[in-house]
């Protein structure tokens, strides 16, 4: 029941999050971009919800326009990367001749830490969000297609799935009717995962200042320029790091309840069958 | 010996409340042995769990009833004690050996643990009981196979071990919860015959779960006959097989297969499934997979009468009636009447 | 008549890979020289212990398996080769029937589309609702309450008719029957087991029945063979089969499965097998029986026995002594 609870909280908050910032032209009394020389700096008030930052800009305004950018590149890496991953797991678990070949370039990709390849891709590349996504793509598949693949492997001599071959069934058919529905739920919860720390890895990114464009605000770049401030104006990156953490906290926390909602184990908990014995009388 | 009176126990589920034991009663009495059949779903495994309070609670309550060994109520019996009889006055086989024994200690050392437990021996002399009682249940090369660990005995072997470690105490009674259906049918034959001879040598009282009626037909002094959480039948082997009087028993032994059976005979089709025990059917709970079934069957659910000596049935056709419609049925469904 | 399923010497042999580099160390031999065949609108009866290769024969039967060595022939024609495409057409006339109803559904596909699926695989898609509705009646369901429901809401019995409504679907001529009733309870085997047998005469049907328990083979089959370690001991007429069988095998098998008739249970005499199934990564040398056979001799040890009439019309056994009539009578149930 505990869980429960803690599963609508999160979803309540990430919807909160999601929902503010796509309507934030609507309500927000302030332009995010409003530079004002004369309020530099100005700790949380009446006005200025969560302060000013170093050119008198809104940052309440700027967090929550700022989650627009977070919140995209997250949403495409996770659907991105959960497409190549699901396509190459499934493929690579269910042909065994490909497997080796595939899983040998995924391990390649997996043996570089993710955040390291995805700083390196955009050195190269150049910092815009096309290619943040394209970097984080690339260091989030990976991983996608070793869950897939080990789903596969464990119901790819299910029964059912022998059946269909007995029927006839081509392999495509099966790929796509018998294995990918009995698969998705490890998939679901992975790709919650991704969406976590795409956004966290963007953020570090741009931290880093290889990110997105300076001028365009993101929890990321709002901490790199809050940076040498954080002595005289500790709200300048407060903020948007309680912004980063609540979001990321809320996705882990649905991710992990998803997970615990398939898990046949979970299911087990509950009791649903009768008892069986666990020891024996003597 | 032992004496189960109006027993009830409940499971307490997400999806309801199950029944699974529904006012159950009989007597066991020393050297005998009592066959229980039913089906998946009966409520037999959890009957013989209750015996030695074995079931988890939750979501296991027992509501009502008694179950009396040698006098005394297992129920409300205080933990230590009931500790104390398990394993030393009644124990345990089940279904699958390899559960019940712990894979990451050997043979031996489980055996003479269970003898310690109930006996204050030296360890030397717990060893020579060891070894004797791998010899009493037929392991061959005891003194070796102490060494062993769970994995490296088959299937049968571990049955066997199982069978050892129950008998370390000497136990009054053994309750054996589908101890053979694990095993193939020339390791089955051993087993039983394993039982009949454990049996004969220490007068064990033996409780015997099974599905198989041949099983049963074979080491059974008494059957009852299970059937979604209650007794529909109960007498000596020879009343359930050959002067059977509850349409349940009567087609299910007109629905199994038999070896000695001629090629033409057809196999009674009983209809539906085994009920659901949170939802169970109004009046008699077979009523709606009955042959027999009529009307009446839908209001009264008919408690167990008497039939003959020590022959109860749950059924509200008198035997005279029963038996004059089986030889209507059986010619009905085109199956052998007996 | 000239044979539906030809098997020919069949061997079957998976390696047994140990260590880092995955060495073969050894072969698990499943099958080891399988001889049999399949009339067409038979039921041959396969029946054998556990490890005696008959699922692993099921297998093989319907391409799920490749052979080691050996052959099979359908309608003459061997497949033990086929490509993808050859398989293909291999399986409209071949279906299979699987041991567990509840592993053998998909979970996420409505029971209307699982029966669909092997005509949608042929394209035969022409009235497909009323052909799969047509399907379910035949095997006993009911095609406008259980058409569009997921297997788990139903129970064992009725999720073996949606399987076997799956593999009649394509008309097929044999249907391999993997143990289909050994996972339902006992008063649901019957409904089955009667399923199979209408099914067989209405639709002119040939069966391969695989199980481990004889009563139901005994019950269904019109010859039976009985395995042991990859091979088969004795091949046999039902009618000959319980009264006849020759192989000692056979008849401490026969012996060992409880009646459910008190008395003649308690008046039979009974052959207790010694020992334990020696391992089918090492089969004993000569007749693979011998070293449980209570008949078996030094001779047993080195010579392989091969299927052949001793005495009995119709009756193969694999036996240097087989068991006589005077023997057999004192057995017999």
């Amino acid at each position: 029941m505990m869980s429960k609870k803690r599963n609508i909280i999160a979803l309540t908050i990430f919807l909160l999050v999601a929902l503010a910032t796509i309507t934030a032209n609507l309500w927000l009394p302030v332009s995010p971009a409003a530079i004002d020389a004369n309020q530099r700096l100005l700790a949380p008030s009446g006005t200025h919800w969560f302060g000013t930052d170093d050119f008198g800009r809104d940052i309440f305004a700027r967090v929550i326009v700022a989650a627009r950018v977070s919140l995209a590149v997250g949403v495409i890496v996770a659907v991105v990367a959960t497409v190549i991953g699901t396509l190459l797991g499934l493929v690579s678990g269910y042909f065994r001749k490909t497997d080796f070949i595939l899983m040998r370039i995924v391990d390649g990709f997996l043996a570089f830490p993710a955040l390291l390849l995805a700083l390196a891709l955009v050195a190269a590349l150049g910092g815009s969000i096309t290619n943040i996504v394209i970097a984080l793509t690339i260091a989030f598949f990976p991983v996608m297609a070793r869950v897939v693949r080990s789903a596969v492997l464990q119901i790819k001599n299910a029964q059912y799935i022998e059946a269909a071959r007995t029927t006839g069934t081509n392999n495509v058919v099966i790929i796509f009717r018998y294995i990918l529905p009995n698969v998705l739920s490890p998939i679901i919860v992975q790709s919650t995962f991704i969406f976590a720390k795409a956004i966290l890895a963007e953020a570090a990114l741009s931290f880093l200042g290889v990110g997105v464009n300076p001028s365009t605000p993101t929890w990321g770049n709002m901490l790199q320029e809050s940076q040498i401030y954080i002595t005289i104006a500790p709200w300048f990156s407060i903020f948007p790091g309680i912004a980063i953490v609540i979001t990321v906290l809320s996705l882990n926390i649905l991710g992990d309840g998803l997970r615990d909602a398939f898990d046949p184990h979970s299911v087990k908990k509950k009791r649903k069958r009768k008892p069986k014995q666990t020891a024996p009388a003597a | 010996m032992l004496e189960v009176n109006n027993l009830h126990v409940h499971l307490d589920t997400p999806a309801g409340l199950v029944k699974a034991v529904d006012g159950v009663s009989f007597r066991l009495e020393a050297g005998q042995t009592i066959g229980i059949v039913g089906e998946s779903g009966s409520g037999k495994s959890v009957l013989a769990h209750s015996l030695t309070k074995l079931n988890p609670e939750p979501p296991a309550t027992y509501p009502k009833g008694e179950i009396l060994f040698e006098g005394e109520n297992i129920l409300t019996m205080d933990k230590k004690r009931l500790r104390n009889l398990r394993g030393k006055e009644i124990a345990m086989i089940f279904q699958d050996p390899m559960s019940s024994l712990n894979p990451v200690f050997r043979i031996g050392r489980q055996l003479m643990e269970a003898i310690q437990t109930h006996q204050k021996l030296p360890k030397k002399e717990a060893r020579q009981k060891a070894i004797e009682l791998l010899i009493d249940v037929g392991i061959p090369d005891p003194e070796r196979r102490m060494q062993d660990y769970p994995h490296q005995f088959s299937g049968g072997m571990r049955q066997r071990v199982l069978i050892a470690i129950a008998l370390a105490a000497r136990p009054k009674l053994l309750i054996a919860d589908e101890p053979t259906t694990a095993l193939d049918v020339t390791i089955q034959a051993q087993i039983i015959e394993l039982l009949k001879s454990i049996q004969k040598k220490y007068g064990t009282s033996i409780i015997m779960i099974t599905h198989d009626l041949g099983v049963v037909a074979n080491l059974a002094d008494r059957i009852l006959v299970m059937y979604a959480g209650k007794i529909v039948e109960s007498g000596s082997t020879a009343d359930i097989f050959y002067d059977t009087a509850m349409p349940y028993t009567w087609s299910l032994l007109r629905s199994i297969p038999r070896l000695d059976a001629g090629a033409s005979e057809r196999l009674l089709h009983i209809e539906g499934h085994p009920p659901n025990l949170i939802h169970p059917p109004k009046g008699c709970n077979f009523h709606p997979r009955c042959p027999f079934a009529r009307d009446a069957c839908l209001q009264t659910d008919p408690p167990l009468a008497e039939r003959g000596t020590n022959h109860m049935a749950a059924c509200i056709l008198t035997k005279p009636e029963f038996d004059k419609e089986k030889r209507a049925v059986a010619e009905r469904k085109g199956v052998l009447l007996s | 008549m000239t044979a539906l399923l030809e098997i020919k010497d069949l061997h079957v042999h998976f390696p047994i890979k140990n260590g880092v580099l995955q060495k073969t160390t050894g072969h698990v031999k499943a099958l080891n020289g399988i001889d049999l065949n399949v009339k067409k609108g038979e039921i041959l009866g396969i029946v054998g212990e556990s490890g005696c290769g008959k699922s692993t024969l099921a297998r093989s039967i319907v391409g799920l398996q490749k052979p080691t060595s050996g052959d099979i022939l359908f309608d003459g024609n061997t497949y033990t080769d086929a490509s993808a495409k050859e398989l293909y057409e291999l399986r409209r006339n071949m279906q299979m029937v699987f041991q567990d109803p509840y592993t053998s559904l998909n979970p996420r596909m409505k029971v209307s589309e699982s029966i669909a699926a092997p005509l949608k695989a042929y394209k035969k898609t022409k009235n497909l609702e009323s052909r799969v509705k047509e399907l379910m009646e035949l095997v006993g369901l009911n095609p406008d309450d259980h058409y569009n429901r997921l297997p788990h809401e139903f129970s064992g019995g009725q999720r073996q008719r949606i399987g076997i409504a799956r593999a009649i679907a394509l008309e097929p001529q044999l249907i391999v029957c993997d143990e289909p009733v050994s996972a339902l309870d006992v008063s649901v085997q019957a409904q089955v087991i009667n399923l199979f047998q209408d099914l067989q005469k209405k639709l002119d049907l040939t069966y391969v029945f695989i199980a481990h328990d004889l009563s139901v083979i005994n019950h269904i089959a019109d010859r039976v063979a009985v395995m042991y370690l990859g091979k088969v001991m004795e091949r046999s007429n039902r009618e000959s089969f319980q009264t006849h069988a020759q192989h000692p095998y056979t008849n401490a098998l026969l012996s060992a499965v409880p009646l459910p008739d008190p008395d003649k249970e308690r008046a039979r005499e009974r052959i207790v097998l010694k020992g334990e199934l020696p391992s089918p990564a090492n089969p004993p040398s000569g007749c693979v029986f011998h070293t449980r056979c209570p008949k078996a001799t030094e001779f047993c040890k080195t010579n392989i026995p091969v299927p052949e009439e001793r005495g009995v019309p119709g009756q193969e056994v694999a036996c240097f002594y087989p068991v006589g009539a005077e023997e057999k009578a004192r057995i017999t149930l």
